[in-house]
């Protein structure tokens, strides 16, 4: 299955030679309307590394700027003949939309508050790496569940791979109906950590801090944050992880981040290994004849 | 200083957390109430208790009252929190809590801190600070209720203003949930609101602009729609009229989390007291007509209505010498707060068991305060009063800094003879005869 292919790909990337040619002669288009350092970057040395051609559209400077609607950008770029669109926007089912209106495979690598598969695969990948397994571990998933599209994604694939799943927030950054969604509800960090093995922290993004959805970042951090306390309710050998890009003293604590239970940095270099997995796997089907 | 024992002798001990009533004596240790009933006998007192004959007044939980202004920080000039506490000692008063609209305003933990230490320091009463729902009660971005709670906040409000932003309402709401916090609105709708009195006859034939009731029913109509979406526990500060006696029926009948208060003042008087003009019964919410004030009442009476609170609010001589459309709103009432109620008492409006109810176990069981019940073990925050005694009120008499009563000149019955917090005396006459 795809998480080992992952694995072969992370023994590919850390060897000297890294390059395949699984991908000679394909083009993939990496389409991000949505900045992203790391996501974009990995799919792009993913892409790379098995020997694709591949091409970073710059929305910013691009035709959507001057108005064009995404069914057209998805029209255009159709014309060129792409064999693999990466796609990142920021409004849900963006990506479903664009999908449908072109001829090759579409990745989603981010669509709103919907979902970003790529990164629960990655996640899995770690947590099967350290943990070895998945089955019948404890994640709780913290923080603002509300705008993540990673807390969805991991609550649909990790459910999948017979994890129990927790999330936990305060109820103004929890979606409603989230307890018929396969994971049990908190509001507490103490009950939600209990006995937990993974430790998901989310990203709690700037406006969202000052009174809209929580009073400050000192209440935030106090209640919320990702410390030692707060760490010591979850089992003593749980790993703490988090997607990026961190706000630290926001949702986790500095000395925790890069602490020894922190699996951070590990989870960028399995995004890299799962992204060229999920590319050869979609490049086993790809027509060979125009 | 607290472990002086005193022994009440002789009294009518009422307890309105069960409503029950009989003679007998109450005995108070280290603060708390040691034991009560007709059973306890005087001589097993231990030494150097002090002997106290109630003569067959009333001896009751001091009362609790959950919104009064205080001028400190930022206005020291209208009222301190040792002036309060006077007035409040004085009226039965023994545990008060202020309003967050101070300069600065209690939005923050380190005013809460302040607040308290200074109430410990300076007041003679229980005085336990509300904090802002919204920071600089600006009405857009809620405060930090965990921390402010933990500080010592015991619900939020933004006091005389409405939280009007129905999104910030949902997010408080939904927020004060993880905290079990308690939210306190003002129901007015301010520009629907508009006018100086209540909207009617008398306002156009004194010529004034009237408030509609439309202005508390609108806000509160929707705040219990919100509560019911969020799940959090409201509780509106004070209706004034029928209408909403009847909304706050149907949100308790489908079993929301929804509570509220009234004003003593919307309970003992009418728009008509304002007769000519006397800017002293300028107040918000308005007083109503006299079938808004019937209502009110009977609304207390059967417990649709949780808590009275007094409202009190020091306006200095210069906000209040003005023509009524253009003084400051408000009246003191914590002096005067139990001798208004027993108006009600005295016209057969309601049992007196009942409005001590809503002046003390009510709001304790809303704060989960241990105070406000004659109970073995509860705080002794306790009154000794005369609920026929017979007085006019003197504005000399007040202990406010401020005189703006609506009561003035009044003839009133019921008198506090001695108010007790903690096991230790902070008011008692000397006595007249």
């Amino acid at each position: 299955m795809l998480l080992d292919l992952a694995d072969e790909a992370v023994d590919i990337s850390r060897q000297v030679e890294k390059k395949k040619t699984t991908l000679r002669g394909r083009t993939q288009i990496n389409l991000f309307f949505e900045a992203s350092t790391r996501t974009q970057s990995s799919f792009e040395l993913a892409g790379k590394r098995l020997g694709a051609d591949v091409m970073n559209m710059a929305v910013a400077s691009s035709s959507i700027k001057k108005g064009e609607t995404l069914i057209d950008t998805a029209m255009t770029l159709n014309a060129m003949r792409p064999d693999l669109i990466v796609v990142r926007h920021h409004a849900a089912g963006a990506v479903q939309l664009l999908a449908r209106k072109v001829d090759c495979s579409v990745i989603n690598a981010g669509d709103g508050a919907h979902e970003h598969p790529t990164q629960a695969l990655l996640d899995a990948l770690t947590i099967r790496r350290n943990k070895g397994q998945i089955r019948g571990l404890i994640v709780a998933i913290c923080g603002d569940i509300l705008h993540s599209r990673v807390a969805r994604s991991n609550l649909i694939l990790l459910n999948a791979l017979g994890a129990e799943v927790r999330v936990v927030g305060p109820s103004t950054l929890l979606p409603s109906g989230l307890e018929r969604m396969g994971c049990k509800v908190f509001t507490s960090m103490r009950e939600g950590l209990k006995d937990a093995d993974i430790v998901m922290m989310l990203r709690l993004q700037r406006e969202r801090m000052n009174g809209s959805f929580v009073p400050s970042v000192k209440e935030y951090f106090h209640y919320y944050g990702l410390d030692s306390e707060k760490l010591a309710y979850a089992k003593a050998d749980a790993l703490v992880m988090h997607p990026g890009p961190m706000n630290r003293g926001v949702e986790i604590a500095s000395d925790i981040a890069d602490g020894a239970q922190s699996l951070i940095r590990e989870q960028v270099e399995m995004g890299v290994a799962v992204r060229m997995a999920i590319l050869e796997a979609l490049a086993a089907h790809l027509p060979n004849e125009g | 200083m607290n472990s002086h024992p005193v022994l009440i002798r002789n009294a009518r001990l009422i307890d309105p957390a069960t409503g029950k009533t009989e003679q007998g004596s109450i005995a108070i240790r280290d603060g708390v109430i040691a034991a009560l009933g007709a059973g306890i006998d005087a001589d097993a007192a231990p030494e150097g208790t002090t002997l106290i004959d109630a003569k067959g007044m009333v001896v009751a939980p001091g009362l609790i009252d959950l919104r009064a202004f205080v001028g400190e920080p930022g206005h020291e000039h209208r009222e301190t929190l040792a002036s309060a506490s006077r007035a409040a000692a004085a009226g039965g008063v023994t545990t008060v809590v202020t309003m967050p609209d101070t300069h600065p305003p209690v939005d923050d933990p380190a005013v809460v801190d302040f607040l308290m230490r200074r109430a410990r320091d300076t007041a003679c009463v229980r005085m336990l600070p509300a904090a802002a729902l919204t920071k600089g009660l600006q009405g857009r971005e809620m405060t930090e209720f965990g921390l402010l709670g933990e500080a010592g906040a015991v619900f939020f409000t933004d006091a005389r203003h409405a939280v009007d932003d129905p999104l910030v309402m949902r997010r408080a709401l939904t927020y004060a949930r993880d905290f079990d916090a308690l939210i306190v609105q003002h129901v007015e709708d301010k520009r629907l609101a508009g006018g100086v009195m209540n909207e009617g006859e008398l306002a156009s034939r004194l010529g004034l602009s009237g408030i509609p009731r439309e202005a508390e029913t609108l806000m509160l109509e929707r705040d219990i729609r919100l509560a019911r979406l969020t799940g959090g526990r409201y509780h509106a500060a004070m209706i004034s009229c029928a209408d909403s006696v009847e909304i706050i029926r149907r949100a308790k009948q489908s079993g929301l989390p929804v509570t509220c208060g009234v004003s003593i003042n919307s309970l003992t008087l009418n728009e008509n007291d304002i007769g000519p003009y006397r800017s002293f019964l300028k107040l918000t919410p308005p007083l109503r007509h006299e079938d808004d004030r019937q209502a009110v009442v009977a609304g207390l009476a059967e417990g649709v209505i949780d808590v009275v609170v007094s409202d009190h609010d020091p306006q200095d001589v210069e906000a209040k010498r003005q023509p009524f459309a253009e003084c400051a709103d408000g009246a003191i009432g914590l002096q005067t707060l139990l001798s208004a109620g027993l108006r009600l008492v005295h016209a057969g409006e309601m049992s007196l068991a009942r409005l001590l109810a809503a002046l003390s176990s009510h709001p304790a069981d809303l704060l989960r305060l241990p105070q406000g019940r004659l109970a073995r073990g509860a705080p002794a925050d306790l009154i000794l009063f005369d609920p026929d005694e017979p007085f006019v009120l003197d504005p000399a008499d007040l202990h406010s800094l401020c005189r703006n009563t609506a009561f003035d000149g009044a003839r009133l019955q019921g008198v506090v003879h001695m108010s007790m917090v903690a096991g230790r005396i902070v008011h008692r006459p000397e006595p007249q005869a």
